[in-house]
């Protein structure tokens, strides 16, 4: 699968490590270079620096091609934006978004993206972990 | 109407002042406690600190019964999700969005943004405008069907000068809708009218032949020394407006 991910933070390093490792075709995204630097040291995807709410750097990276597009940057508002863009003019089947206020997501997942809110994933998981229940997140990172 | 305004910067300053000169009730949403103060200071009590996309903040400005929201801020993504939240959650019936990258504008029209209002945009086309090299501008567009009205100023050059309109051939489905002269008297062209040079034509053409339409008043009159083939002008060019060494 042709993935690209916009935003090469903590999440986004992991998770394009964690596909490149599955033998996926990853393209990581980021304005700044040295964002790079949190992908696994054996990383074997591509690194290209841009701002992913410019079509022109979307075309550029190839996002017409990819079979999904993740935006995990810390902006809501930019997530949801590169988002759109990626599923409504260049077509890519698969759009995912992070948004952390629970609003927003309930808002855009209406309107047909797929959203993550880790705010109130997060926030269920803690709950959980403090009433003793186990959820199928929590269970893998119990210590 | 009841006007809400996300962004306290120049643009969102400038336009709350001209509503609230125009009797209308305005919010601004501001975000920079320091912005928010020179406002009130300013203009009064009309803006609210807080983020324009966060539905708390949106719940105590009224959206709910907001007639419009202008989403001014400097960053596009920002503008363009105020209107969209605006939209799908307070039911706003009229929004206008501002766009630094002129770029923008297609995917906010369809996201479905209203209005979309390229401030960079304008400016280009203005100052593409004062440039030799691209002397028509695109003055309205109608969305939908593919035409526009553009503005071409004819150079001194322009093999057309001392032609009548009717022994211009146009691209098709353009017509000349006034001749301006240098000295911005207006002329409804008939078909004998002369066009002299530095007019300004304002045509009505399709989106795709605007190109064509420029060279129809730009291109130079080959027998002033241009060289035949010169890029851009060269045989290759529709149209018999080509001097016919009358």
């Amino acid at each position: 699968m042709k993935v690209v991910i916009m935003g090469c933070g903590r999440v986004g390093a992991m998770l394009a490590s964690m596909l490149d490792h599955e033998g996926h075709e990853v393209t990581v995204l980021d304005t700044r270079p040295d964002a790079f630097r949190r992908l696994s040291a054996d990383f074997s995807g591509k690194r290209q620096v841009g701002n992913g709410i410019d079509q022109d750097t979307l075309a550029k990276i190839g996002v017409g091609d990819a079979d999904a597009f993740i935006a995990v940057t810390q902006g809501d508002n930019r997530n949801v934006m590169a988002t759109q863009i990626a599923k409504h003019l260049f077509g890519v089947p698969r759009a995912l978004c992070r948004i952390y206020d629970p609003i927003r997501e309930e808002i855009y997942r209406g309107l047909g993206l797929e959203t993550i809110s880790p705010t109130i994933v997060g926030a269920q998981l803690l709950k959980d972990r403090l009433e003793g229940k186990a959820t199928a997140g929590a269970a893998e990172s119990k210590s | 109407m009841y006007a809400i305004v996300v962004g306290g910067g120049k643009v969102g300053y400038y336009l709350a002042k001209e509503l609230i000169e125009g009797n209308h009730e305005v919010l601004v949403i501001e975000k920079d406690a320091s912005k928010c103060e020179r406002i009130a200071q300013e203009l009064g009590d009309i803006v609210l600190k807080g983020d324009g996309c966060e539905a708390a903040t949106m719940e105590i400005a009224g959206f709910g019964r907001a007639d419009m929201v202008i989403a001014v801020t400097g960053d596009d993504e920002d503008n363009l999700v105020s209107c969209q939240v605006a939209k799908t959650k307070f039911d706003v019936p009229r929004m206008i969005a501002r766009i630094n990258n002129p770029k923008n504008e297609s995917i906010f029209r369809k996201l479905g943004i209203d209005t979309v209002v390229s401030a960079t945009g304008a400016i280009l086309a203005q100052i593409e405008q004062e440039l030799p090299e691209h002397p028509l501008m695109r003055l309205l567009t109608f969305r939908g069907g593919g035409l526009e009205i553009v503005e071409v100023k004819v150079p001194p050059t322009a093999s057309v000068v001392g032609r009548r309109v009717r022994e211009i051939m146009l691209p098709q489905q353009s017509l000349i809708v006034l001749l301006v002269d240098p000295g911005g008297t207006p002329r409804v062209p008939t078909s004998d009218t002369l066009v002299m040079a530095e007019d300004e034509i304002l045509a009505v053409t399709r989106t795709e032949n605007e190109d064509a339409l420029r060279r129809a008043f730009t291109a130079p009159a080959r027998h002033e020394g241009a060289p035949v083939g010169d890029p851009g002008y060269g045989p290759t060019e529709p149209g018999p407006y080509d001097p016919a060494s009358s």
